[in-house]
């Protein structure tokens, strides 16, 4: 089935084959990788028949644009973009059947950053420890795309199991993050604690798939010094010595030195990977005991 | 032990010293492998800690852990894994000298010693090995290296580890290996997983 295949047109500033990741190798050192925008990745999928299992394209603002070598059935979604075949407007959020030869453009995103692109059978490049993904932390999985580049397709599973409505997500105006403090909330004062959920932070442009970084004040350590590495999970918020809390995403290190004073569970992660450098974050603290009224005046 | 939760699924369990990290984890893999231990995404031992993730319920396996009598951890009946190594790192004499030693007594030292891999981590397949003294402990170099070539074995603290690939670095570089540290295709794809025994054997080299 060498016809299989897609051949890459304009890489794009950075795409990437995804899919969900290889979880469960954290203690070999080995980033758990996988789709940013877990619920597009999986959207894109349903749309054209994939488990969610199967590896997507991943781009990064200006997206992407590859020739199929056999007519397939294609879907974007994640960051809106005008979407064209050979030229010709597609729609963007459903599946799209593309003739053998011609080429899939995915624009740059309208808003948001990243867009996932699947194709009906899936990115079928070799697996690594069970997983397609790329992680740009370790080098793990196929790198990111190149101009010519040719990536195999898997045969496809089969026609859509569902027809999905695929609302258009609007510009994200404000990242909004909900974490849980710890579990080394206590190296920082009452005072920094109070900077997290009430300074002015913005995405910063040093952001990538390792770690949303934020500009904003510094959080004020109550203990100085590096830790003993420990375990890192995804969505930690690591504060480096600069003080700015960094979002651990997920090619993130498993271990590390620098204190987590909190942590984003996975469930709101997703809005992290549209969100442009610039963007308003706001941190809001999860209760783990019922939180105290605030008082008034 | 002193449980501290991580978000919604995790748990940091901090401990005293290295070793009853490494009691823990052997007894945690223990109960992971006979049943007993409810379902885990993933076991992080690192220099302190235990980090458990992809629990339903870490508030409950905090209470149970309370429960727990943790044995020492049992005595490693496989065969160390030998590490071939040609002693003729940019760093040998600086660490002799931080040593008070020569280089050939560094080189005698460090292959005599018997190290235990306490943990993964900076890179898939980075074991950080311990095992020497406390007076062989060394400093990180004052200046990182932009590029230490695969196959590096260098000290940094309390710890010996060996690059699976080129990458920067800070350690203090000794020798060098040609022991394939990271193979995807292999099983354990990691040649140094945690609780491994590990020892250095010299290679004859012209320094």
């Amino acid at each position: 089935m060498t016809d299989r295949a897609l051949a890459v047109v304009r890489a794009g500033a950075l795409t990437t084959v995804q899919d969900l990741g290889r979880p469960g190798h954290a203690h070999l050192g080995v980033p758990r990788a996988g789709a940013l925008d877990a619920p597009a990745h999986r959207l894109a999928n349903r749309l054209v028949g994939n488990p969610e299992t199967a590896a997507t394209l991943e781009t990064t603002l200006t997206g992407c644009a590859v020739r199929v070598r056999t007519a397939t059935t294609v879907a974007v979604t994640g960051a809106p973009c005008p979407v064209t075949v050979d030229g010709r407007p597609a729609p963007w959020g459903a599946p799209v059947r593309v003739p053998a030869g011609a080429v899939l453009d995915a624009g740059p995103a309208v808003h948001g950053l990243r867009s996932h692109l699947a194709f009906a059978g899936g990115i079928d490049t070799e697996e690594v420890l069970g997983s397609r993904a790329a992680d740009l932390l370790s080098g793990l999985g196929p790198d990111p795309l190149t101009g010519g580049a040719v990536l195999p397709l898997g045969a496809p599973y089969g026609p859509p199991t569902a027809a999905d409505a695929v609302p258009h997500p609007g510009p994200v105006s404000e990242l909004v993050l909900p974490f849980l403090p710890g579990p080394r909330d206590a190296w920082f004062t009452r005072a920094g604690l109070r900077t997290l959920t009430t300074g002015r932070f913005t995405v910063s442009a040093a952001s990538n798939r390792i770690g949303l970084r934020t500009e904003g004040p510094p959080l004020e350590r109550a203990r100085t010094g590096e830790l003993p590495s420990e375990g890192m999970p995804l969505g930690a918020l690591q504060v480096p010595p600069n003080g700015l809390p960094v979002l651990f995403l997920h090619d993130h290190p498993t271990t590390g030195g620098y204190p987590v004073i909190g942590v984003v569970p996975e469930r709101f992660l997703a809005p992290a990977a549209q969100a442009v450098p610039g963007t308003p974050v706001r941190f809001v603290r999860l209760g783990r005991r019922p939180a105290r009224a605030a008082h008034s005046g | 032990m002193r449980p501290l939760p991580v978000g919604e699924h995790g748990l940091l369990i901090e401990l005293d010293s290295a070793e009853e990290v490494g009691a823990l984890h052997a007894e945690l893999l223990r109960r992971a492998a006979d049943g007993t231990l409810p379902p885990v995404g993933e076991i992080v031992p690192a220099a302190r800690t235990v980090f458990l993730d992809g629990l339903a319920d870490p508030r409950g396996l905090i209470a149970e852990l309370a429960t727990w009598d943790v044995p020492p951890r049992p005595a490693d009946d496989r065969p160390a894994v030998e590490i071939p190594v040609r002693y003729d790192g940019p760093d040998l004499a600086d660490v002799a000298a931080l040593w008070d030693t020569t280089p050939d007594e560094v080189v005698r030292r460090h292959s005599g010693t018997t190290f235990h891999v306490a943990f993964c981590g900076f890179a898939p397949g980075f074991g950080y090995l311990t095992g020497l003294p406390e007076p062989l402990h060394v400093p990180r170099r004052d200046t990182p290296r932009t590029k230490v070539p695969v196959g590096s074995v260098a000290l940094a603290g309390p710890y010996t580890g060996v690059y699976p690939r080129s990458s920067p670095g800070g350690w203090q570089l000794i020798g060098t290996t040609d022991a394939v540290l990271w193979d995807a295709r292999r099983e354990p794809a990691a040649l140094l997983t945690p609780g491994t025994r590990v020892r250095f054997v010299p290679l004859e080299t012209a320094r």
